[in-house]
């Protein structure tokens, strides 16, 4: 019975990695390679009051920024930030001062808000 | 033919009618469409696609032609007004006139960061920040705290001496000139002073705060003593760099113009030395 279950739950699980992938394929012109190799892991957390979200994400052209790859929340609003050549993060409320990961960019943002709130990417 | 003076230099009436123009432009609108297309390239400009403000070769002609258009701005509310720069080498601390209440104002309130004096003040009723990234509706400054230092004379020369204008992969991890001006690379220039003045100043709508104008004139003034000191080294890369802005490709948003159309500053306006 263990043997089965553990099948099943595996059989599950390759599903869903399948449906995954069919999803990636469908995001028009994502780097989906960065996704599956090499983007940082999800993080949620509570930073100085404010939840603080991290997760892999196909961009999908949906903003004038880049594709991205991966996407930061601040008190569930996006949160634009952008990875560097060396593997650096920055994000738009520090844009020129690089931090080691999408977190460490999250907190920083939190730091800079001083308690205010994040406002949805500019609609240029 | 405009003369770009030190800001250090300038007389209380050149100083007065700067300050008039800025807020006309700010008051008609235009001031926030330049607000605004910076923060566009600045989110859209990446290490791995295309790159035309930032973190290429072509950072330094985009920015010689943002501030030209800003300055023709300038100059059709005053002719007289040309772009002062901002040598943060040697007025390197709070107590330059650059931050007095007749200038640009000083730094920001420790509780929340505002701007409590100059023209520029929330509370002057003058500079509404309407482009911005978040709730927060006042100009921000902190000066010299999420970076203690400016760069120094010697941190600028060590870049200067630097005899080739850009590498591959053209873009935030290369070496040579550009990148090492920028910042993402080594002493840290541009970059830093941004960190340093914070507020606005250290997010993508950094030309909230008027000191943008006057740090990348001294960027801008800073290349073309480089180029004054590696007469035969030019702008690359010269063609068929995928992403990447070459010597005779046009850039946007203008789409008409090419770095080779801004190399020489001459064209447009000189320095007072």
């Amino acid at each position: 019975m263990p043997e089965l279950t553990r099948r099943r739950a595996m059989t599950t699980a390759a599903a869903l990695a399948a449906t995954a992938s069919a999803a990636t394929l469908l995001a028009p012109a994502a780097p989906a390679a960065e996704h599956h190799h090499g983007a940082p892991d999800s993080f949620d957390e509570v930073y100085k009051g404010r939840r603080i979200q991290g997760r892999p994400s196909d961009g999908g052209g949906r903003h004038h920024e880049h594709g991205g790859g991966y996407a930061v929340f601040v008190d569930g609003v996006e949160l634009h930030v952008m990875r560097n050549a060396d593997g650096t993060w920055i994000s738009v409320v520090s844009h020129y001062d690089p931090v080691p990961t999408p977190r460490a960019a999250a907190r920083a943002a939190v730091d800079e808000l001083q308690g205010a709130e994040l406002l949805p990417f500019p609609a240029n | 033919m405009t003369v770009r003076k030190n800001q250090a230099t300038l007389t209380a009436d050149e100083k007065r009618r700067f300050v008039s123009a800025v807020l006309e432009l700010k008051r008609n609108g235009r001031y926030d469409e330049f607000v605004r297309t910076h923060n566009a390239f600045i989110m859209s400009d990446t290490d791995t696609g295309e790159r035309t403000g930032h973190r290429s070769p072509s950072f330094l002609p985009w920015h010689r032609r943002f501030l030209l258009d800003f300055e023709r701005a300038l100059q059709s509310v005053d002719a007289s007004v040309a772009l002062p720069y901002w040598d943060w080498s040697t007025d390197r601390t709070v107590r330059a006139s650059l931050w007095a209440p007749d200038f640009l104002g000083g730094t920001g309130r420790s509780s929340d960061g505002r701007v409590m004096d100059g023209p520029f003040a929330a509370a002057a009723g003058n500079w509404p920040m309407s482009v911005r990234v978040d709730g927060r509706t006042f100009l921000r400054r902190s000066l010299g705290t999420a970076v203690r230092e400016l760069p120094t004379p010697a941190e600028v020369e060590s870049v200067l001496a630097m005899s080739t204008y850009d590498m591959a992969p053209y873009n935030s991890g290369s070496d040579g000139f550009r990148n090492h001006l920028e910042g993402w690379r080594g002493v840290n220039l541009h970059n830093r002073v941004h960190v340093w003045v914070g507020g606005q100043m250290a997010t993508g709508v950094s030309p909230n705060d008027p000191v943008f104008w006057l740090h990348h004139a001294y960027i801008d003034k800073l290349w073309a003593e480089w180029q004054r000191r590696h007469p035969d080294a030019g702008y690359v890369p010269t063609g068929g760099t995928p992403d990447v802005v070459d010597l005779n490709e046009t850039m946007k948003p203008w789409n008409d113009v090419r770095p080779a159309d801004l190399l020489d500053h001459t064209k447009f306006y000189t320095f007072d030395v």
